[in-house]
């Protein structure tokens, strides 16, 4: 370094030639260094492979192919034994987004619950709300998946002792049964009805924003969109002779046949991933608040502007930019904290491809390698759909 | 500066990679250099495999590794165990973190020719059957049609059922859980109606139950399970030693060879005897081990029958009959390549 310095301090004429250009020869570095980096990775990758090789051990991705030969217990997508082990990788892998997405939704929702009402003047609600996140948050989430899954679910009535409700919601120790919607001729015209009224309403309240801006005056278009986006459907629905029918479960044998089966596995999963999670994101959310500093209330105050409206539209867009980072590496840590699903057995991707699979097929370094783009595949998707929500919240510099 | 160095250590870790691939397969020396067997077992499968508060562990699967040890370190108490479940087991013997894997575990085609193991004979012929629930008043397996199933996951047991079902047009639901605790737990609360494996673990594993006369054994057997021990494959020294390390117990068996007489019949004038023995000629030495191999796993550990009665025949709590598992010339499977 001091010598290239030196170099170009005593013959300025040479700092001419592209070696010397400091951005050329960054970039000249960086682009070594990632060739050696993917030489070094691709070595041990097929260093590994002959090894394995050599001891008589199969490799490459051919068994994904082959039929698995064995059932697994929840799939969005039809699966048999007859299918192949690459199939088992997309239910498992659907299984794994599944808890997520949904862990995701209800643990954003009940954090920022949780982080509103840490910051409620009312005593009560303020204290069951930091008994709350301290509680879960200190500790274990395994222990709470057990928990749920050993001391809350696993105890309740078998099949036959069902608890039910009006014949058609059962509870027992094989999961909770729903009616499962049966879609009878003409039902796509009312889907098709609602993402219509969807696209009206946006732009509907683009309008409304428009006349707002130009005339001041107000138009109901919170009221006026739930009629375009209900409304309009039901009454679609109902001219149309309500093409839909309910499948509702029924104990025949063993278990209940009908409706849709939600397996306690996955319920005590979702549970325990949604209440751990939210407790970190109502501290996420009760910083984020804290952060928006008191003079915005106290200006809304004196604007006479209403607690609720100043909750909603003054403190939290402003809070949001405090928040959507952690909140990202929440989620992100949700995602991969389902992996523990294996513990109770829930179908996701470890327990169905880099158990099941892997053991039957012993080609672990594939599978571990599939398994592992798979999270960061999430992750990745995670993040970037999150940096693209915090650039739309970001300050707005005009 | 740094950054150079970084990138010279890295390449050195590169061509270390590369250089150290071929480390030879050579456990007879690893394990006598060390002075202690290293076998891996099951979590705890009574009659098979099992530590009792002490540590020790008892069964026929450790009997096999203690015999292991006695031929090749003339101590059978030279072993350590290490507890595997269903999904752990053959990473951990491709890995060489065991020196063999002696887990009931079934030997198939797929096993043999794709992990890069080799099963080194049987101890054990066993097959699948079903524990129910009493109180759901099944008496064959083939009345199970829609019923839920509690399985270890990474066991043949979990293909055997999907193919079972399958051929019998019936469905089914897995819940399949890693350990056999879990699986016995997700049974007792009732998760499944039925829990399906190893005949031989059935009885052992109704034991377990809070209520064992609330859940009774189907008759059916739906599968072949041969169990066995299993050691890495391009090791013939040590792969012959625990094949003929099995075979010399079955042979003493067959031969009436025991722990309690292996001392008077080094007097023996029988000369299959004295070769199994090592008072004539040298099979000790063409399996690279003392010429007293064969006489110190059955003086110490016992002959085959010895270790059946011992762990799962009828005076133990599985009371297994010998059945399948006695010897060739008794109407079972076992038979051994002779002792010259
Ligand atoms: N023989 C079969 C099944 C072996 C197996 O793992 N059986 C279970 C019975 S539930 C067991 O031994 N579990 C004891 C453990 O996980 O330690 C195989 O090799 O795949």
């Amino acid at each position: 370094m001091s010598q290239n310095q030196s170099d170009i301090t005593t013959k300025p004429k040479q700092s001419s030639s592209a070696f010397n250009d400091p951005r050329v020869r960054g970039a000249v570095f960086q682009v070594l260094l990632v060739g050696f980096l993917v030489w070094f990775g691709w070595t041990i990758f097929q260093n590994t492979l002959q090894n394995m090789e050599s001891r008589g051990i199969t490799t490459g991705f051919d068994f994904l192919s082959n039929p698995a030969g064995f059932e697994i217990l929840m799939s969005l997508v039809p699966f048999d034994s007859s299918d192949t082990y690459g199939r088992t990788f997309i239910v498992g892998l659907l299984n794994t987004v599944l808890v997520s997405f949904v862990g995701i939704v209800l643990a954003t929702i009940l954090g920022f619950i949780m982080g509103v009402a840490r910051l409620s003047q009312n005593w009560l609600i303020a204290k069951v709300a930091t008994v709350y996140v301290e509680t879960l948050r200190n500790i274990p989430l395994l222990l709470q998946i057990f928990f749920w899954y050993f001391a809350v679910l696993q105890p309740l009535p078998s099949p036959r002792k069902s608890l039910e409700l009006a014949e058609t919601f059962f509870v027992n120790n094989r999961g909770l049964y729903v009616p499962a919607p049966v879609f009878g001729d003409g039902f796509t015209a009312v889907v098709v009805t609602f993402f219509i009224g969807i696209i009206a309403s946006v732009v509907m309240g683009k309008w409304a924003f428009k006349r707002f801006e130009a005339t001041g005056q107000t138009f109901p278009t919170f009221y006026a969109s739930i009629g375009l986006i209900i409304g309009l459907p039901l009454v679609v629905f109902a001219v149309l002779g309500a093409p839909l029918s309910w499948d509702l479960p029924a104990l025949k044998g063993f278990n209940f046949r009908g409706g849709v089966q939600i397996i306690p596995e996955f319920i005590a999963l979702l549970l325990a991933l949604t209440t751990y999670t939210a407790a970190f994101i109502a501290e996420i959310v009760r910083s984020g608040i804290m952060a928006v500093p008191h003079g915005q209330t106290e200006a809304a105050e004196s604007l006479g502007i209403k607690k609720s409206v100043t909750l909603r539209l003054i403190i939290i867009p402003q809070a949001m930019r405090v928040v959507i980072p952690p909140l990202t590496s929440q989620y992100l840590n949700l995602a991969k904290n389902s992996s523990l699903a294996t513990a109770i057995g829930y179908p996701d991707i470890v327990s169905v491809f880099m158990g099941t699979t892997l053991n039957q097929t012993g080609q672990a370094v594939e599978i571990v390698a599939m398994t592992m783009a798979v999270y960061l595949t999430i992750s990745l998707t995670l993040s970037v759909l999150m940096n693209w929500y915090n650039k739309s919240m970001a300050l707005k510099e005009r | 500066m740094k950054k150079t160095m970084s990138v010279l250590t890295g390449a050195l870790v590169a061509t270390a990679v590369t250089a150290g691939a071929a480390s030879a397969a050579d456990t007879l020396e690893t394990v006598k250099a060390r002075g202690e067997l290293i076998c891996g077992v099951s979590t705890g499968l009574p009659g098979f495999s099992l530590p009792d508060e002490k540590g020790n562990w008892t069964g026929l699967d450790v009997d096999t590794c203690r015999g292991v040890a006695a031929a090749v370190l003339g101590d059978a108490t030279k072993v350590k165990f290490i507890p595997l479940t269903a999904k752990e087991r053959f990473t951990a013997l491709q890995s060489g973190e065991i020196d063999m894997l002696s887990r009931n575990t079934t030997w198939t085609h797929t096993r043999d020719t794709s992990l890069g193991l080799n099963f080194a004979g049987v101890n054990f012929y066993d097959g699948q059957g079903f524990l129910v629930q009493k109180e759901l008043g099944v008496k064959s397996a083939t009345e199970l049609d829609g019923a839920s199933v509690c399985i270890q996951s990474g066991t043949t047991t979990e293909l055997n059922l999907a193919d079972y079902f399958k051929a019998n047009n019936m469905s089914f639901s897995p819940v399949v859980y890693d350990t056999s605790d879990q699986t016995v737990q997700g049974f007792a609360a009732g998760r499944c109606d039925i829990l399906t494996s190893d005949t031989s673990q059935l009885a052992a594993l109704r034991s377990k139950l809070d209520n064992p006369d609330a859940a009774e054994i189907l008759p059916e057997v739906i599968s072949k399970e041969p169990l066995g021990p299993v050691v890495r494959q391009a090791d013939d020294v040590w792969f012959n030693i625990v094949k003929w390390t099995l075979f010399a117990q079955l042979n003493a068996e067959e031969l009436g060879v025991t722990s309690a007489n292996a001392d008077d019949m080094l007097k023996s004038e029988n000369a299959s005897i004295q070769r199994l023995l090592g008072t004539n000629g040298d099979l000790g030495e063409k399996l690279g081990l003392g010429s007293n191999w064969a006489y110190n796993a059955i003086k110490q550990v016992g002959n085959y029958g010895e270790m059946f009665e011992r762990n799962v025949g009828p005076k133990t709590p599985l009371q297994i009959p010998r059945g399948a598992n006695a010897l060739w010339n008794k109407g079972g499977f076992m038979y051994a390549p002779p002792v010259r």
